[in-house]
């Protein structure tokens, strides 16, 4: 049974010039037990709505999602024991302490005496000296890792994080990250949207990349990080770009990038740049990154291969997990 | 403690730990109209023979807090919880509409009887009404405040900006108390007024409340129980249904 299961799930907000507007259109996925599952895609592209609709926070229009087989609608109880959701929006009760906080989003999930997972948890995420202290004296930061202790006070085995380390210091990045994969290594399934690329890159095992609310690529990270281009070729330009480049250029102020399968094609813009007798500055090659990828996919129909998204492959490194262990061993890497 | 008894908790807990502003200060204002109404009106107002209009002024008093109050509480909190996005920790959590229900109008009774027994005990010292009835202080008291409760949790729900919240404060619920015949007995009003105030179930909770400090009012307490107990109900079966569909806390 898989941890997590979306069908065909569709969401329309009814727009007030009648024209509605779709948030999802028809997305299908299964996440495995024990995966580190990323979510990708630009802003707008429904992965909010698409968590929304998995906690129970927004309905869909269409469609079913499953949390270990328990429906968010008919059985949202048992569906919601399963889940821990850390929201994206930095909130908090002003009334409570720390501790008073997790204790009573303990108590919402029937688990009493909680006290010593909370210490854990307290301690992991570095709140230990905070537990006493007001929701309104701490900083984002901090808040923000009270979100995630609240979201973990059930020791729910799926775990999701929407954007937790958007605005959050590289300190805590590491420290949230070490814990989550930790949890992860003990078989809690996580689901992670971010915006930082290099961190789905390191941790998720794998990835679905969606815009407009229509999934457009699902895949092994690995797997994806192959059928890139394997290199890029970057370098600084002042003067114009040559019209050959046109279309197959990233261009990022001076800095132009452009995806290569192989030496020869490597030459090949090499000799353009000699022919147009370009001036280019510290020009260097270097391998794809998933930021190449989600450009790739964000801009041409990378769609075609959605149809192979069916589950994925089991465990093929013999481990019950479905992530590959060596990307969530790599959490050390994430860099800001 | 679990489900709804943390949600009910909770919601204790958060008037409690301000509860210079959310008890403290109710009894004062109404110890404040006591000594203006009660000083100026005593000898213009004619209430009932044998009770003295300071007196007559107590049980109304007290069940006006009690109203205000057990509205106040939930409607404030749900609407804050949103303001605030923290609705979002609840909304997180497996608690059914019921759970949600119980929690969010118990608590508000806590509070309507809290700010209530303490007008109750500053007052009663200038006034000094019977205890008639002390069983149908109890149950008037309780519907009443449950009663208020569940408007403020249907009113909670529906406002989405503070101004919406004050709106339905300011134009429903204290109309409706202030006409209600806590500072006069509706007998003193002219005949098409009295009519009009039988239309108001708030009448109906203070006059039967006010059954149990002196044993006379102004219709059969029994009358008054059937009215209150059904709007209680009618009340509470339309909050519990937009807890069920999650009517614009769940999109």
């Amino acid at each position: 049974m898989p941890a997590i299961s979306f069908q065909s799930v569709s969401k329309l907000y009814p727009s007030v010039r009648g024209a509605a507007l779709k948030a999802l259109d028809g997305v299908s996925f299964d996440i495995e037990e024990g995966e580190f599952f990323g979510l990708l895609g630009p802003n707008g592209a429904g992965k909010t709505t698409l968590i929304s609709v998995l906690a129970g926070l927004t309905r869909a229009s269409s469609g079913r999602v499953a949390v270990r087989g328990h429906d968010v609608q008919r059985d949202y109880a048992q569906a919601r024991r399963q889940l821990g959701v850390v929201p994206q929006e930095l909130v908090f009760d002003p009334f409570f302490s720390v501790r008073e906080t997790l204790r009573i989003q303990s108590g919402y999930f029937g688990v009493k005496n909680n006290d010593a997972w909370i210490d854990e948890l307290l301690q992991s995420l570095g709140l230990a000296d905070k537990a006493t202290a007001n929701m309104r004296q701490l900083s984002g930061g901090m808040k923000r890792r009270v979100l995630v202790a609240q979201a973990l006070v059930h020791k729910p085995p799926v775990i999701v994080l929407d954007e937790p380390t958007a605005g959050v210091d590289v300190e805590l990045r590491q420290t949230l990250w070490q814990f989550i994969a930790r949890l992860n290594k003990q078989g809690h399934t996580v689901l992670l949207t971010t915006h930082y690329l290099e961190e789905a890159e390191a941790l998720c095992g794998r990835i679905a990349m969606l815009k407009a609310g229509r999934m457009m690529a699902l895949e092994r990270t690995s797997e994806l990080l192959k059928a890139a281009s394997s290199n890029v070729l970057r370098f600084k330009l002042d003067t114009a770009l040559p019209a050959q480049f046109e279309g197959k250029a990233r261009v990022t102020g001076r800095i132009v990038q452009l995806p290569a399968h192989d030496a020869h094609e490597i030459e090949r813009y090499l000799a353009i740049i000699r022919e147009a007798g370009l001036r280019v500055e510290d020009v260097e090659v270097r391998k794809a990154d998933l930021e190449d990828v989600f450009l790739d996919v964000m801009s041409a129909g990378y769609a075609g291969r959605t149809d192979a998204i069916a589950a994925p492959p089991p465990g093929d490194d013999g481990t019950a997990h479905g992530a590959d262990p060596r990307e969530a061993d790599s959490i050390e890497a994430p860099t800001a | 403690m679990t489900g709804w008894q943390t949600l009910f908790y909770k919601e204790v807990l958060r008037f409690w730990k301000v509860s210079f502003q959310t008890v403290a200060a109710p009894v004062l204002t109404a110890v404040m109209y006591m000594l203006i109404f009660g000083h100026v009106l005593r000898d213009h107002v004619k209430v009932y023979d044998t009770i003295s209009y300071t007196a007559f002024l107590v049980p109304g008093l007290v069940m006006m807090s009690v109203l205000q109050n057990a509205f106040a509480n939930s409607a404030s909190s749900l609407v804050q919880s949103k303001i605030m996005g923290n609705l979002v920790f609840i909304l997180l959590t497996p608690l059914s509409h019921w759970s949600w229900f119980l929690a969010y109008v118990g608590s508000s009774v806590a509070r309507g009887l809290a700010v209530g027994l303490g007008v109750f005990l500053v007052t009663a010292w200038f006034g000094r009404p019977g205890l008639v009835a002390p069983l149908w202080i109890i149950v008037f008291a309780l519907e009443g405040a449950a009663m208020l409760g569940t408007l403020g949790l249907i009113a909670g729900l529906w406002a989405e900006k503070f101004d919406q919240m004050a709106a339905f404060q300011n134009f429903v619920i204290m109309p409706m108390t202030f006409l209600s015949g806590v500072f006069y007995s509706i007998h003193s009003l002219p005949v098409f007024w009295q009519g009009v105030s039988h239309l108001n179930p708030f009448f109906y909770m203070i006059d039967g409340f006010r059954y149990g400090f002196f044993g006379v009012s102004d219709v059969s307490p029994w009358l008054s129980l059937a009215i209150v107990s059904s709007a209680l109900l009618a009340v509470s079966a339309i909050a519990v249904h937009l807890l069920r569909i999650g009517y614009k806390i769940r999109t």
